[in-house]
């Protein structure tokens, strides 16, 4: 099974969540005897990779792309070009995001492949042309959509129109969590048939985090911790949809109640400012703790959830939501909100409507005062985070590759 | 010594006080743990009222036609002191139901505690003050003095055989569970060891969970279950003298629902046993004392009629189960000495074994029957609103100078 795997970014030169499920999901697939050839926007090394093919799209007379990964959105990341005389020029993402269809498509009037495989809007039109060309099965992977992005409002009509582009125009798409599958039939009109649910698993090993530090970042939360402190901690980017104001709501009335309380907020974003000064303003300055945006598959991270005694995803929105998961592979209870993709999947850990604040600080304070909730909530979560696997959801990925490459194939002999 | 082989029908009644949503921010403000907004998925009265609509009013009709059609029919009951005080509030139609069944003379009352606590595990006094307590309601209601002892959830070990013996039960009932009876059949009267009077009666669980659990399963091989083939499988063991058939009394129209049948099993069974002249039925204790006791039963472990297991891991299984009657029976010195009555019947009703039961995170993945039984959504928001209650006590024993 030959794929052309359209994706934006793996790990480590990654912003989000859709990298490092992109990694994950490979690495299966390759186990399964899938030869998959992965297109990224820009240059980069992967050492940790060489169970797949991974190439970055050059444009004409280009030798090296670079991303910024600085940016907090896709939209509003920038890349740069540099040619073989060491000229560079900087180009806005919807240049390169032509150049990068432009690419794929080349690469698919030249090779071969059973499939193609795309990775939300960013690739559907490379995905598009690559199968316009081809005539190959084409698969779109939904991580979220750009009614997810913008809050559950219309978003960008651009935006938008892509994505139903590539929804209407796939032979199979994969949606991350019954809630995503649910937006696609609601808000795209796509009949629900043509959508699997393909769950995320997170199974990253110690061995493939790279080293970003030396030392335990976290030292002071544990010594803090060992006067009676309790660490809470946030990660991800600091946008609206995170639900990050009324965490701090919440938490005000935990330190109301339990004054020995810490929160560390791990990420950056654009409300970055807003929420530093709305726990000045709720008087939390001494308890909260942001560290800025931490690289996802590094030891910093890592440290974050192995200190923490709770894990909170308070999101107003979360197609899936893969922090809870890398929360219980540290033995760290999670609490989530119930509108979020992973709460389908999750048994054993806290929930509750984001918007519930009494509920938040009460589960909170709930586990700071009870470690037996901790130990246990940590015991049954991480024996439930073994049941769910790549393997099984590859399996059904690898089901719908054959069934249409067989299609067809029947279809033009 | 009867010549005749007798069905023991023994149901069980009971209903606890459940923890409403009580959250932290109500610690120290509220102490109204068990009193759920109407509608709520705990309120105690809603379940007190919908249960006795499907189950206690039907069924006791069904029973009080079987006693006036049968002269030979009879059946033991025990009703929990938490279940009697809800009937007298949300359901007083049903207490007298009871009434009119234990006034026949052919329905036997079982003690127990008043609170369907594991107390005996935890606290003996605390025990022998909640068997004296649900004694004393029981008299005060059905005008009876009851003289055989079960303990909550079926709980047996010999050391509490040795009690009831001491305090002149003459029968006990426990589970009659492979790994404790060999290669004995449980229908037979046994002696635990260590005692002089009293009489064990065993579960015949194979034959008591075909009705309890099964008898409803479409996917059950001997689905439906008839009065003949349930009979068939009784007369198997025809030359032993008993047939203990204990289960919930909440098997008949809550956990089985009357469009499954159960009401139909339950009037056909004393008519077809009946049917045979060397058949009858008998209360808990006339069976002890009919019969000879054919071995000792030793049982120096604890067991229990739930689960596979068979023992209390359904209630003290986990971390936080643990945790929580631990610190709860923690308290109990602190309590007493408080002689705050309300205080003192929080704390015990919150003894509850229900409260342990919610929960248990054993199968929670595969959301089996204790979800089943449970008002709250997950095993972590029982136990949730169990400790902020817990909480709030221990504000309550702060508050009136007691050292927490």
């Amino acid at each position: 099974m030959k794929i052309l795997m359209l994706g934006w970014e793996l790990p480590p030169h990654h912003t989000g969540g859709m990298g490092v499920v992109c990694y994950q999901m490979c690495k299966e697939l390759a186990q399964s005897g899938a030869d998959i050839e992965f297109i990224l926007p820009y240059t980069a090394e992967f050492p940790n990779i060489d169970f797949m093919t991974v190439n970055p799209a050059l444009p004409e007379g280009v030798t090296e792309v670079i991303g910024s990964m600085a940016g907090s959105t896709y939209d509003s990341q920038y890349f740069t070009y540099v040619d073989n005389k060491g000229n560079s020029r900087g180009v806005q993402m919807h240049e390169h995001q032509s150049a990068y269809t432009q690419y794929v498509a080349k690469l698919a009037r030249l090779n071969e492949y059973d499939v193609i495989h795309a990775h939300d809007w960013l690739t559907f039109r490379a995905a598009l042309a690559a199968k316009q060309l081809t005539a190959k099965p084409l698969f779109v992977h939904v991580h979220a959509t750009e009614f997810d992005r913008s809050g559950g409002s219309y978003g960008n009509p651009l935006v938008r129109e892509i994505e139903h582009m590539g929804l209407l125009l796939a032979d199979k798409i994969f949606a991350i969590s019954q809630a995503t599958k649910d937006t696609i039939v609601r808000e795209y009109n796509i009949d629900p048939a043509k959508i699997e649910i393909v769950h995320n698993a997170m199974e990253l090993e110690e061995s493939e985090l790279h080293e970003d530090t030396s030392v335990n970042t976290f030292t002071y939360l544990q010594i803090m911790q060992g006067r009676g402190y309790k660490v809470i901690l946030s990660a991800g980017r600091l946008t609206i949809q995170k639900g990050l104001i009324h965490l701090l709501e919440a938490f005000a009335k935990v330190v109301e109640k339990r004054p020995k309380t810490i929160l560390l907020v791990v990420g950056s974003g654009e409300q970055y400012t807003e929420l530093i000064e709305h726990s000045a303003v709720l008087g939390l300055s001494g308890n909260v703790i942001f560290t800025g945006r931490i690289n996802g598959t590094g030891k910093t991270w890592r440290d974050a959830f192995r200190v923490a005694n709770l894990f909170v995803m308070p999101s107003v929105s979360e197609p899936f939501g893969l922090t809870p998961f890398e929360a219980l592979l540290q033995h760290t209870p999670a609490l989530i909100s119930k509108q979020s993709g992973a709460s389908e999947l999750l048994r054993n850990v806290l929930k509750l409507d984001y918007w519930d604040i009494e509920e938040m600080s009460n589960q909170i304070l709930a586990v700071c005062n009870n470690s037996d909730l901790e130990i246990t909530l940590a015991e049954e979560g991480s024996a439930e985070l073994a049941n769910i696997t790549w393997k099984r959801s590859v399996q059904k990925m690898m089901h719908h590759y054959q069934l249409h490459a067989h299609k067809q194939k029947v279809l033009h002999v | 010594m009867s010549d005749k082989r007798a069905i023991v029908l023994y149901l069980h009644v009971h209903q606890p006080y459940r923890v409403r949503h009580y959250t932290a921010l109500d610690v120290g403000h509220r102490h109204d743990y068990f009193d759920a907004p109407e509608g709520g998925r705990e309120n105690n009265a809603d379940i007190v009222r919908k249960v006795a609509y499907k189950s206690y009013l039907p069924t006791n009709e069904h029973l009080q036609r079987m006693l006036e059609t049968h002269p030979d029919f009879k059946l033991s009951l025990s009703i929990t002191g938490t279940v009697l005080e809800q009937f007298e509030r949300y359901a007083p139609e049903v207490l007298a139901s009871f009434q009119r069944l234990v006034a026949t003379g052919r329905v036997e009352i079982v003690a127990e505690t008043y609170h369907h606590s594991l107390a005996f595990f935890y606290n003996r006094d605390e025990f022998e003050q909640q068997v004296v307590m649900h004694r004393e309601k029981v008299q005060q209601l059905f005008g009876v003095t009851p003289t055989a002892f079960r303990n909550t959830e079926l709980s047996y070990n010999n050391d509490l055989a040795y009690w009831a013996d001491k305090a002149g039960y003459t029968a006990i009932l426990c589970e009659g569970w492979d790994p404790v009876m060999g290669w004995r059949s449980p229908n037979f009267v046994y002696q635990p060891a260590f005692t002089s009077n009293i009489r064990a009666l065993t579960k015949n669980y194979k034959l008591s969970d075909d009705i309890a659990f099964r008898f409803s399963n479409r996917f059950w091989e001997e689905y439906p279950l008839t009065t003949d083939k349930f009979l068939d499988w009784a007369n198997a063991s025809w030359d032993q003298p008993l047939l203990n058939l204990f289960m919930d009394y909440e098997t008949f129209g809550e956990h089985q629902w009357a469009d499954s049948g159960i009401f139909g099993f339950l009037e056909h069974l004393p008519k077809a046993w009946l049917a045979n002249n060397s058949h009858t039925f008998m209360t808990v204790s006339q069976a002890a004392e009919s019969f000879p006791a054919v071995d000792t039963l030793d049982c120096p472990q604890t067991i229990t009629w739930a689960d596979t297991e068979r023992d209390l891991t359904a209630w003290l299984g986990n971390r936080m189960q643990q945790g929580a009657i631990s610190s709860l029976y923690g308290l109990t010195d602190m309590v007493m000495s408080t002689n705050n009555l309300s205080l003192i019947e929080d704390w015990r009703r919150l003894q509850t074994s229900d409260h342990f039961y919610y929960m248990c995170t054993k199968y929670f993945n595969d959301g089996d029957v204790h979800a089943y039984f449970s008002p709250y959504q997950t095993p972590y928001d029982a136990y949730i609103n169990f400790m902020n209650s817990y909480h709030d006590l221990k504000y309550r024993l702060a508050e009136a100078g007691q050292p927490v």
